[in-house]
């Protein structure tokens, strides 16, 4: 089953797809476009993961890995779909990131591999924005380059664990304005989902609402304000996001470009 | 949760599902009978580091060598997330792995209204008070990678006892704060030698990020702060904050201090 939280008519809603949109729990069938979604669940602590797909960590430069490369992100970067997400004015390399990921739906503390999957409760996808203009070489990722306002998009749809067999073998795609950008396989992953679980719960108690975005594949690319954005994984529908400036948020035109560092 | 404006001390006891306002009496009186308490805030906690500048200073030439290439120019967090938190009295449990924890005493900016780009010069508005925040971790000397492992592991964040109104703390950037290790002080520092102050933090990091009401932010934990082992009990004093206790057991049990 997928489900979406949105809001419409001065409510909040649990949804469900259908042939025209999507339909509330209360029987009212809207457009895609009539509801605002907000990200399908309310995240507890949100683990993501670095360099997990080996073609991307060679993208930028990275090799081996001695363990899974793993940050930790607020609820301020959560955003739901068709949501908007700002561009600081003058920086020079923004991209999306399109990444499975895994809502957790038992606690798991020192949970063996072979048991991992059993606490997983379902999948979402995820388009986690970085501004690699800010990234520094201390506890890198860090937060100004990876945890900005509305710069992790959830969703459109919680999707049942039961209803993805196989999550280890999934099509990731990035389309900016139609274009494909970004393609791979969860197959791809270096530390798989099972392990990440395996891993993570070895030394802390991972809970129920837990999200583990798993990584993404090599393909990303700068975008700009106006771009729209649509990160799709199989079977879990299609995730879309759009850019917008600094003026959007009421802020005034940068004269300098913000240099890397 | 939600705290625009505090005029005490907000606690949270064992019992009850919300936290509750007392005054410096009845906080008194929690403490002096050996109450423990649930950690009084529950919103994202962003930990600083490297906000001392004898940390920064220690790590001398290294910051224009790799892997870190230049000193740090933003301020650098990281998130203590929901499994760490424990209150005033737990006994936070050491892995067997692990021989000894540093014990992070830092003071904990408790937000009250939504933080978004503000201006160091209004940035106290945005606080509701302040609490006292042991960021535990597992030592480790490289700061080049996000320290999960060491720094996210069950209890090790521990706040309390009290969230205290802001009005009640005059000087947030001049507070003596103390260290003892069964009873013994073993470390003493003021929040004076921050790189950057309350509010400049405040300012720097609502910059790039929104906080929240019932968010805390640390100011960070001081340089070269002590280590202890399973089976001590550690005390934090802040001048004018309640003194925060706990405890440190072994995984598998209690153990003698090496």
């Amino acid at each position: 089953m997928k489900r979406a939280r949105v809001a419409y008519a001065g409510a909040i809603h649990s949804a469900v797809p259908h042939p025209r949109g999507l339909q509330l729990a209360d029987g009212r069938v809207c457009a895609e476009n009539e509801v605002v979604w907000l990200p399908p669940i309310e995240p507890q602590t949100v683990f993501a993961l670095g360099l997990n797909y080996a073609a991307h960590a060679k993208e930028l430069k990275f090799g081996d890995q001695a363990e899974p490369l793993v940050f930790l992100k607020g609820p301020n970067s959560v955003l739901g779909h068709r949501g908007v997400t700002r561009r600081p004015d003058g920086v020079r390399m923004m991209h999306y990131e399109c990444e499975l990921a895994v809502v957790m739906g038992r606690t798991a503390h020192h949970v063996e591999r072979a048991q991992a999957m059993n606490h997983v409760a379902g999948y979402m996808i995820a388009n986690d924005y970085a501004v690699r203009d800010y990234l520094e070489n201390y506890y890198r990722p860090n937060l100004r380059a990876k945890n900005r306002d509305a710069a992790t998009v959830l969703g459109p749809w919680f999707v049942d664990a039961a209803d993805v067999p196989d999550p280890g073998h999934l099509a990731l795609r990035t389309y900016v304005n139609g274009e494909l950008r970004q393609e791979g396989t969860t197959a791809d992953m270096i530390t798989d989902i099972a392990t990440l679980i395996e891993y993570l719960s070895a030394f802390m108690t991972l809970s129920p609402g837990d999200v583990i975005l798993t990584g993404t594949p090599e393909g990303v690319s700068n975008v700009v304000c106006g771009d729209t954005v649509v990160c799709e994984i199989e079977g879990l529908g299609r995730l879309q996001n759009t850019i917008v400036s600094d003026a959007a948020f009421g802020l005034p035109p940068t004269q300098e470009p913000n240099h890397a560092h | 949760m939600r705290i625009p404006l505090l005029f005490d001390y907000q606690v949270h006891l064992l019992d009850e599902a919300q936290p509750r306002t007392v005054n410096k009496v009845a906080l008194q009186a929690l403490l002096a009978a050996g109450t423990h308490l649930r950690p009084p805030v529950r919103g994202t906690v962003y930990a600083t580091l490297l906000n001392d500048q004898d940390s920064v200073a220690a790590l001398g030439d290294a910051t224009q060598q790799p892997p870190y290439q230049a000193p740090p120019k933003a301020p650098i967090l990281y998130i203590k997330p929901g499994n760490t938190f424990r209150g005033h009295g737990s006994a936070v449990s050491v892995p067997d792995t692990v021989p000894a924890l540093l014990i992070g005493a830092s003071l904990g900016l408790v937000i009250g209204q939504t933080a978004c780009r503000v201006t160091a010069q209004t940035a106290d508005q945005y606080i509701a008070g302040y609490t006292i925040v042991a960021d535990l971790c597992v030592p480790h000397d490289q700061f080049f990678r996000p320290a999960v492992r060491a720094n996210a592991r069950d209890g090790f964040c521990v706040m309390g006892p009290a969230v205290v109104a802001r009005a009640l703390v005059a000087d947030p950037d001049g507070l003596e704060m103390a260290i003892r290790v069964d009873g013994t002080p073993v470390f003493h520092e003021s929040t004076a030698r921050c790189v950057r102050n309350v509010a400049q933090l405040l300012c720097d990091v609502s910059e790039f990020m929104t906080l929240n009401p019932g968010d805390v932010l640390t100011l960070g934990v001081p340089h070269a702060v002590p280590l202890a082992h399973p089976g001590q009990a550690i005390e934090i004093d802040m001048a004018g904050l309640p003194t925060l206790a706990f405890g440190l057991v072994g995984e598998s049990g209690p153990r003698r201090a090496s």
